[in-house]
């Protein structure tokens, strides 16, 4: 009995910061996916002309919260035939799979709950892809085809854009030669330029990678709810099927912030060592104020005296928010002997909101291509992966190489290696237009219902 | 002793998935305890502070190999494998293999601090934070003193996919 509480005050004593980091997030992601899909929704709305969620809180910003009760208290079902063990485990898989990942990212500088560790990267790429296996396995557990095909195509989907978007990546960490999150921000910083526009092209690969990666939209093919009911997730219902859902989420969270750290800068702002640029420091307070005062402006409009109230909570909110904001940039006006003393939280705070704000853009665009793009067909969805984007993350690996070798030979450094990089990136590009051409022209158009499409 | 104590949790985890992987009936059963073990061999890999070797125990075993496992088990019949008699053929192969390879890790146990240079290495104990970088370690000694062996495996890798490829092409 002793040594067990021994063990157990040890493992606190040891670990009780990333364990409280831990809990915060497991806490809040659910409502931060929530309101991602209330987002989703009404920008789908805006886009086709509707209004999206309306009745529930002013503009429906309670949405999230009654769509969670509902789906808690809605009945469990368990097939019949099911495989009740594999059936209960594959949900909190992909889940478990999709939490773990955020371990490793860096929410700015100070924010990160497994710090420093050495393979940074790798860890949460290599963690997020476990995901899979609660897609296949649920769709293996509830007996059932459409489960089944959804789960298989999945699978195919997943293993095919899985060696895309690793080799995108390896392009990217060419520049940072490091596989550390906070290490690889700082290469960014040092170089100063983002390794997006050194490496475009790996940039586009990860993008359309990284969208059939989370099963999205035009690929999302294994829950193609025309041809397949909703694919692996037919047979899950409230809670479980709550649990795919946010596990589909925050893995569009996940590879958003992968993209972000490595290509977009992570919680750098936009030319981070342009001085005369400083003004962007004022720009989180500014527009947190602007959103406050507009929701102050909307109270009179609301119909009911409760979503009256709610909304000036949302105004008083975001005026907190910008408080917050602004009180590491004003302080030292009033008081320069303070700088010393704020200048962690100063970076924590705008970093924290400037890799927020990436991760929302990269995360519009998706929903974006989501409202615009038609469905890919399976055969074309494979042909796209293995044909065109993986010859070229690997040319582009190696032709990034040589650029690489090129500006170092010269002595260019920062905006310079773009002399190198930029036409390294177009013979990528062309060689692989030529080969897929090539492939095009080898191999006629082949109906579907061929070899191909054996898992379609 | 919180060390010991996670290390503990993490064998007997994998030794589990181990014996659990070859006597289950159900094959898909089998493939998820095979995961487990080896994601517990990932946890004790990392507890050495192998980082490298854990993640790519994970990328490559668990979320590669195991995948297409896990794949190809759904596109077969499982009724007929499942009727099959097991454990029948290889028994005694199986048994000469594991008593060879638990005299050579005894031996080894044994003779541990009775010749210098031979034996379980006993390291000093480093703490986390002074450790050299390990996947730049690893790249290092991958790419000058292990070149020649690493070059041989690429080129074993080639042909093997290589011969898929036409393999493949032939069928279809």
């Amino acid at each position: 009995m002793q040594a067990v509480t021994q063990v157990t005050t040890e493992f606190v004593k040891q670990y009780w910061a990333p364990l409280l980091c831990g809990f915060a997030i497991v806490a809040i992601l659910p409502l931060i996916v929530g309101y991602v899909v209330l987002v989703e929704r009404k920008i789908m709305a805006d886009m086709q002309a509707r209004l999206g969620p309306m009745r529930v809180g002013p503009h429906g910003l309670l949405q999230p919260i009654a769509d969670a009760v509902k789906l808690l208290i809605k009945e469990d079902i368990i097939p019949e035939d099911a495989d009740k063990l594999v059936f209960w485990l594959a949900p909190v898989l992909s889940v478990g799979a999709a939490l773990l990942a955020m371990a490793g990212l860096a929410i700015g500088p100070a924010f990160q709950i497994a710090k420093d560790i050495n393979i940074g990267i790798l860890f949460v790429v290599g963690v997020s892809a476990l995901g899979i296996f609660g897609i296949v396995l649920g769709g293996w557990a509830s007996n059932s085809h459409y489960s089944l095909i959804g789960a298989l195509r999945s699978s195919a989907q997943l293993v095919s854009y899985e060696t895309a978007a690793g080799m995108a990546l390896v392009s990217g960490l060419l520049f940072a030669g490091t596989l550390n999150v906070t290490s690889i921000v700082q290469a960014q910083y040092d170089q100063g330029i983002w390794f997006g526009l050194l490496a475009p092209v790996a940039f586009f690969t990860y993008l359309v990678a990284s969208i059939a990666e989370t099963n999205r939209a035009p690929f999302d093919l294994p829950e193609a709810e025309s041809e397949l009911v909703a694919g692996y997730m037919t047979e899950f219902s409230g809670f479980r099927w709550s649990l795919y859902f946010l596990a589909e989420y925050t893995n569009m969270i996940v590879v958003a912030s992968v993209a972000t750290t490595l290509f977009l800068g992570g919680w750098l702002r936009p030319f981070p060592r342009t001085h005369w640029l400083d003004f962007l420091d004022f720009l989180p307070m500014v527009l947190m104020t602007g959103i406050g005062i507009y929701g102050l402006l909307r109270v009179p409009k609301q119909p009911a005296r409760v979503q009256q109230l709610f909304m000036l909570a949302v105004a008083g909110m975001c005026f907190a928010a910008a408080f917050v904001l602004a009180a590491p940039v004003l302080i030292p006006f009033f008081k320069s002997s303070l700088i010393a003393a704020v200048k962690p939280y100063h970076d924590g705070i705008l970093g924290g909101f400037w890799f927020i704000f990436k991760v929302s853009l990269y995360i519009y665009f998706f929903m974006w291509l989501r409202f615009t793009l038609p469905r890919y067909r399976f055969d074309q969805l494979m042909r796209l992966g293995w044909h065109f984007l993986i010859p070229l993350s690997i040319i582009n690996v190696l032709v990034i190489g040589v650029a690489m070798i090129l500006g170092s030979h010269f002595h260019l450094e920062g905006w310079q290696l773009l002399l190198t990089t930029i036409p390294a990136s177009v013979l990528a590009l062309i060689i692989a237009l030529f080969i897929l051409n090539a492939e095009q022209k080898s191999e006629p158009q082949r109906a579907s219902g061929d070899a191909s499409d054996t898992y379609a | 002793m919180l060390d010991q104590v996670i290390f503990y949790l993490f064998s007997a985890v994998a030794v589990a998935g181990a014996i659990l992987t070859v006597t289950r009936r159900n094959v898909v059963h089998s493939a998820i305890f095979l995961i487990t073990a080896l994601l517990a061999t990932a946890g004790i890999f990392l507890q050495l502070r192998a980082e490298f070797l854990f993640i790519v125990q994970i990328i490559l075993y668990v979320g590669g190999i195991m995948v297409l496992f896990v794949f190809v088990i759904m596109l077969v019949n499982l009724d007929v494998a499942v009727r099959q008699l097991r454990f029948a053929r290889q028994k005694w192969v199986a048994l000469l293999i594991s008593l060879a390879l638990a005299a050579q890790v005894g031996l080894m146990l044994w003779s541990t601090g009775k010749m210098p240079g031979q034996g379980v290495p006993v390291l000093s104990a480093v703490p986390a934070d002074k450790l050299p970088p390990n996947s730049e370690e690893v790249a290092k000694s991958l790419f000058s003193s292990y070149l020649l062996p690493f070059e041989i495996a690429s080129v074993l890798l080639l042909v093997a996919m290589i011969g898929a490829v036409v393999m493949a092409k032939r069928r279809a």
